[in-house]
């Protein structure tokens, strides 16, 4: 009798461990607390690596056979229909915020700027990478011309795909990462110029942050002091919606 | 209870005695891992939920060959039980840092009060073929103490432990640390010794299931050796040794 006692004790108790996990796991103070995480890993890792560590780069004969596409794979709106079918000759990359020079900048202009080229492992929130080859100018050189005021403290990548919301996605890095050197506006994946799937004409690249990261169709990028008036405030699409990690280091 | 605090040498004693058999730090330890175990392995399967294919390599995705595919594990066994990547992240990046530092504490701490030397060291003469084989036959009769010392570790305890502390844990936190880009850029040797980051997640798994199967083994011995006893001991340090094992 005991021992089945006992046993429905355990059952019981690990019955309500797991209920319990789901109750926290949808209470905000207990989001608070498990979120708290975040910061000590981005401190830890900026210190015990530096804050320019250089991502692993690769070899050709290293690179994935075939690079898969996740998240948007078309934006599908009627702009975005429009600049497709000109080839993007009438796309426009803006920078603006807190910059003493907006910038309007063309594809050509892009690929004219000094070029970084990259061969990177891609690696998605969940679980899978992939090995590619990137090429665009750094985001560093943009934000140079551009002229960074003193109070800018995020990057903010506006782009062309609708999500489920109805709202564009949207990502955001600080400047430790946006003037890391392997930062860039890629428009070339693998040798050619980047497809619809790959976030056709220009995505960002922060190699040492997981995929969602990567904003895709990059419209605007905007120089803030602070990422509460974007969005729901914690700085990217996936972060507001799903409470996904804003430093995705991890 | 009373004797329970008496300081006098066990041995004088008539069983049943108490025994102190468990410091401070590692009953500390214990029970903080017993909680951080759990929660580590359930949101882990909700996270290897969300791709549920391993590779060997640096990479592996969709078209790649996997080695081991598995169907998604049912909500009982992951936090939480309902579909949530980022809520299974919330709780694995929070719990790895009191698992990992946790580890780290008790190292040091288990260095400086010489348990690991007094307790755990594996001498060559135990590892004797003879000697394994009358410990194996002594463990499967589940005569699990030395009657002449009965709160030490018996060999297969020794090994399983030793295992867990020396081996899987660190494995499992070093193949987790490989998972990180953040940390790949920090410490390019974590990929490397794992051979590539999917890799590293195929080890990271196998590591997890590992620990689950010492999980499972751990309970059962407890079970058979007196939750009550054992549960306890963990709880005060002191261990009350069975009748027919004392001296």
């Amino acid at each position: 009798m005991t021992l089945i006692t006992r046993r429905n004790l355990i059952v019981i108790g690990a019955g309500g461990l797991v209920a319990g996990c789901d109750t926290l796991s949808r209470s905000p103070s207990a989001q608070s607390v498990l979120g708290s995480a975040e910061p000590v890993h981005r401190v830890l890792q900026r210190t015990l690596g530096g804050r320019d560590a250089l991502a692993r780069e690769f070899r050709p004969d290293q690179m994935s056979p075939f690079f898969r596409t996740n998240g948007s794979r078309n934006p599908g709106t009627p702009e975005y229909g429009a600049l497709l079918a000109g080839n993007f000759a009438d796309w426009r990359l803006t920078v603006g915020g807190l910059v003493a020079r907006p910038l309007s900048l063309s594809l050509p202009q892009l690929r004219a700027m000094p070029q970084r080229a990259q061969i990177t492992r891609h690696d998605c929130v969940e679980g899978w990478s992939a090995i590619g080859k990137w090429q665009g100018p750094q985001l560093s050189r943009l934000l140079d011309l551009a002229g960074l005021r003193d109070a800018a403290r995020y990057i903010v990548f506006h782009c062309a795909d609708r999500m489920g919301n109805g709202s564009f996605y949207y990502e955001s890095i600080d400047l430790v990462d946006a003037l890391h050197p392997q930062t860039i506006l890629a428009w070339a994946m693998n040798g050619k110029p980047l497809t619809v799937g790959h976030g056709a004409p220009v995505r960002l690249r922060v190699e040492r942050q997981l995929g969602y990261k990567h904003a895709k169709y990059v419209s605007r990028i905007e120089a803030v002091a602070s990422l509460s008036g974007i969005g729901g405030g914690k700085g990217g699409y996936w972060e507001d919606v799903n409470g996904y990690e804003w430093y995705a280091g991890i | 209870m009373d004797h329970s605090a008496d300081p006098a040498p066990a041995q004088a004693l008539p069983p049943p005695y108490s025994v102190y058999r468990h410091r401070l730090a590692t009953r500390l330890w214990h029970w903080l891992n017993a909680l951080s175990v759990f929660v580590m392995l359930g949101s882990g399967l909700m996270i290897f939920n969300a791709h549920p294919r391993l590779y060997w390599g640096q990479y592996g995705a969709n078209f790649d060959h996997a080695w081991l595919e598995l169907p998604r594990f049912p909500g009982w066994a992951t936090i939480p039980s309902y579909y949530s990547l980022s809520a299974a992240r919330a709780w694995h990046l929070f719990f790895a840092l009191l698992l990992a530092f946790g580890l780290l504490a008790y190292m040091i701490a288990s260095l400086a009060n010489r348990h690991f030397q007094r307790d755990l060291r594996i001498r060559a003469r135990d590892l004797a073929p003879r000697h394994l084989w009358a410990d194996l036959k002594a463990h499967l009769a589940l005569r699990f103490h030395d009657p002449a010392d009965p709160a030490a570790y018996n060999l297969f305890q020794k090994i399983a432990y030793a295992g867990v502390v020396f081996v899987l844990l660190p494995l499992l936190i070093l193949s987790g640390l490989a998972l990180s880009p953040g940390m790949d850029a920090a410490w390019p040797w974590l990929t490397d010794i794992f051979f590539g980051r999917q890799s590293a997640r195929s080890v990271h798994f196998i590591a997890m299931a590992l620990i689950a199967l010492f999980v499972v083994v751990h309970l059962a011995l407890v079970l058979l050796a007196g939750p009550l006893d054992t549960v306890r001991s963990m709880v005060t340090g002191w261990w009350r040794v069975p009748p027919e094992e004392g001296a």
